[in-house]
């Protein structure tokens, strides 16, 4: 065990992967000497060289579009879009093209293409560096979509996505990237969780605390805040946006009764609604309560100066706990 | 050139005036079907090679012609017609060798036939039956792309790995992007001449300019001619006639060796012209005049192409008439396969999404194939 922050533990993950198999590519926007803009890829393009690092040219598009002909020749690579908000101008590669060719050849060729976001807000940044845009992809048939919530796990799901035959979108928090956590790098992926798993972190009986991302920690110190009030609150990380481990979601929220899914996304058409329609379906007669959520209001993000307005955090997480048990 | 280097206003071409789009062409074989030289492009034909030319451009016609009629028909949903642009494709697409990888657009009909796809695969995306489906390493044609431009990407990225197998040099291999004159505005084809340029990548950029992006005119698109722009991009560009097979697969193979032997890209503008509609959706009576047509039916890619023969002795009536025929073969063989195929089991949709299926996916396939049953069981719908 080492201790290390999930910036770093992305790092390692990344250069295990690389060690592992020579088809491996890191391609981005800074990703080279400076080591990406959060580090992630530090010291990467001088272990592995510029073949293999690649620095691009400033184009979110063609990072993806090369990236997916990269793949058709047999590579694995693993884009890194700088910030959220940047990933637009790729999107039509992502959405129209790498979720859906393996789709349109029958199955013929699979694109083993990783696209990194950092996504999230707290850190004080401009516009278009603070969102979560997650649910876009997740709306979108044929890619896999995670978010990991702390070091150690970001170690081990880093190496799965690049080890899926299909194409994953991987967000990490930008927030949390100095978190630092202990991580087994010694051991290998088999202690992980499947990428299409979600863990339970905390274990409780009168509430299921649903979150993912950035609202891990929150939703686990939201839990402790609680205990000490007596309610006991289960956590669980999704984990895989898509797609959802509802078995996890279903079995929890039959044994609590109540359940909130917080994430830092507008509610609206978000990840939540998605999952509060699913436990709606097939939880109906064990809720006590409305499924809640608590996430982003329905306004574009804020300025900094706001976000805490904006951003749940744990009093509103609480507030929220306190509403179902009320009801 | 109207624009000077300087740019200066009172040099430009007022708008209306449209960009200067003299055909500065490299051409080997005049639309009269004489053949002329061209000092940086010679080419040694033997008789049985351009009889095998000629007879790839009279069966894509005739092909391109049967799907026409199927669609009228209602056999096809649609299908964009490849009528004057046979012999860029066949040129460019007779130029590539097996190994070689090429990117179509979806009108890349010829070029898929020069690749060896069966012309049904093609049909059963214009049918509805798939979005394609073949598999696009048994003949190094990658799957058709709608989008417009996105495939130059990928083509990009393709020639990256080329270079990162160490694939480049005198028998290496190299990757044609096709495009055509309105996905020159596109950001993701100059973002793939930027990426393939920065990283000297083996490819070859064969726009077919055929004048129209469905109703929009070349003058939507450009102020200056196409090939013109490869140069700010920091690698060559050239003309082709587009209308002249010879021309076409000259440039390409020359192209396509300096690619593989990693000297960069090149921009290859094929200067045609679409002599049908954008589609079978398509009316262009509403955008341009009869008359153009006339004008370029003049410059036929394949008449040029059959008089260069009779003049030189090389092929007799016999010879027109026994390819005839075979393009008759082969256009009532595509019908039949269009005909006979199958649809798919509707349960199908929900397959090669992912490497495995999703729960999701698993309970939604179920819940559809028990829908269906439902119907079965109180005697179908």
């Amino acid at each position: 065990m080492t201790t290390l922050t999930l910036s770093r533990a992305l790092n390692e993950g990344l250069r295990k992967a690389m060690e592992d198999d020579p088809k491996v590519l890191i391609m981005g926007e800074d990703v080279g000497k400076l080591g990406g803009v959060f580090r992630v890829t530090d010291g990467l393009q001088k272990d592995f060289g510029e073949d293999r690092v690649i620095d691009t040219p400033l184009a979110e598009s063609g990072i993806v579009g090369t990236a997916i002909g990269l793949a058709l020749r047999g590579y694995r690579p693993v884009c890194e879009i700088q910030f959220d908000g940047f990933v637009y101008p790729a999107f039509d590669q992502i959405v129209s093209q790498l979720a859906k060719m393996a789709y349109r050849s029958l199955g013929n060729v699979k694109l083993p293409v990783v696209v990194r976001i950092p996504f999230g807000g707290g850190i004080g940044a401009v516009e278009h560096h603070s969102e979560s845009p997650e649910v876009l992809f997740v709306h979108t048939s044929g890619l896999r979509v995670v978010a990991c919530g702390d070091p150690a796990d970001a170690y081990a799901m880093i190496q799965q996505a690049v080890i899926c035959d299909d194409p994953v979108i991987f967000f990490e928090p930008k927030r949390r990237y100095w978190d630092k956590s202990e991580v087994d790098t010694a051991g290998g992926l088999a202690a992980a969780p499947a990428i299409d798993s979600a863990r339970t972190l905390v274990t409780g009986d009168d509430l299921t605390l649903l979150c993912y991302g950035p609202m891990v920690r929150t939703c686990i110190e939201s839990a402790a805040a609680a205990a000490g009030e007596d309610t006991s609150v289960e956590v669980i990380d999704l984990r895989s946006l898509s797609p959802l481990d509802l078995h996890t979601i279903f079995a929890s929220v039959r044994k609590t009764g109540r359940c909130v899914i917080v994430h830092e996304a507008p509610v609206t058409g978000g990840l939540g609604a998605e999952i509060a329609a699913r436990i709606t379906e097939e939880c109906f007669y064990s809720l006590e309560a409305p499924v809640l959520r608590v996430g982003g209001f329905s306004t574009p993000y804020p300025p900094s100066r706001m976000e805490e307005y904006y951003l749940p955090d744990l009093d509103r997480v609480l507030d929220a706990v306190d509403r179902s048990l009320a009801y | 050139m109207a624009v000077n280097a300087a740019g200066q206003a009172a040099s430009r071409p007022r708008h209306h005036d449209g960009p200067d789009l003299r055909p500065e062409l490299i051409q080997l074989l005049t639309p009269e079907g004489e053949r002329v030289e061209h000092p940086d492009y010679p080419l040694e034909l033997s008789p049985e090679e351009i009889k095998a030319l000629y007879r790839d451009l009279v069966l894509v016609r005739r092909i391109d012609f049967e799907a026409i009629a199927l669609q009228r028909q209602g056999e096809l949903g649609i299908w964009a017609s490849l009528l004057g642009q046979e012999a860029a494709q066949v040129g460019s697409g007779r130029a590539l060798e097996p190994r070689d990888m090429a990117f179509p657009t979806y009108r890349e009909h010829g070029v898929a036939w020069c690749r060896g796809l069966d012309p049904a695969k093609l049909l059963e995306l214009f049918r509805g039956v798939s979005h394609g489906g073949w598999d696009p390493k048994a003949h190094n044609f990658h799957l058709y792309t709608i989008v417009i431009g996105a495939q130059t990407l990928h083509a990009t990225g393709y020639a990256m790995g080329i270079q990162r197998d160490g694939a480049v040099g005198e028998d290496g291999e190299a990757v044609i992007a096709y495009f055509g004159d309105g996905a020159t505005s596109q950001g993701d084809v100059n973002e793939a001449f930027i990426f393939a340029s920065v990283n000297n990548a083996p490819i070859v950029f064969f726009c077919q300019n055929n004048q129209w992006a469905i109703s929009e005119p070349l003058d939507r698109q450009t102020r200056i001619p196409l090939y013109l722009r490869a140069q700010g991009f920091g690698f060559p560009g050239l003309r082709v006639d587009g209308n002249d097979v010879f021309a076409c697969l000259a440039v390409t193979r020359q192209a396509m060796q300096a690619a593989r032997e990693g000297q960069g890209p090149t921009l290859i503008e094929a200067y045609t012209y679409r002599m049908g509609a954008h589609t079978t959706t398509d009316d262009p009576t509403r955008y341009r005049l009869s008359a153009e047509l006339e004008s370029w039916k003049l410059k036929d890619p394949i008449e040029r192409v059959k008089q260069y023969l009779i003049r030189s002795g090389m092929a007799k009536e016999d010879f027109f008439t026994e390819i005839g025929a075979e393009a008759d073969a082969v256009g009532s063989r595509v019908r039949a396969a269009c005909l006979e195929m199958p649809d798919r089991d509707p349960i199908t949709m929900f397959d090669f999404i992912y490497r495995e299926p999703t729960a999701l996916l698993a309970a939604e396939r179920e819940q559809l194939t028990e829908y269906l049953a439902s119907f079965a069981q109180e005697g179908g719908r």
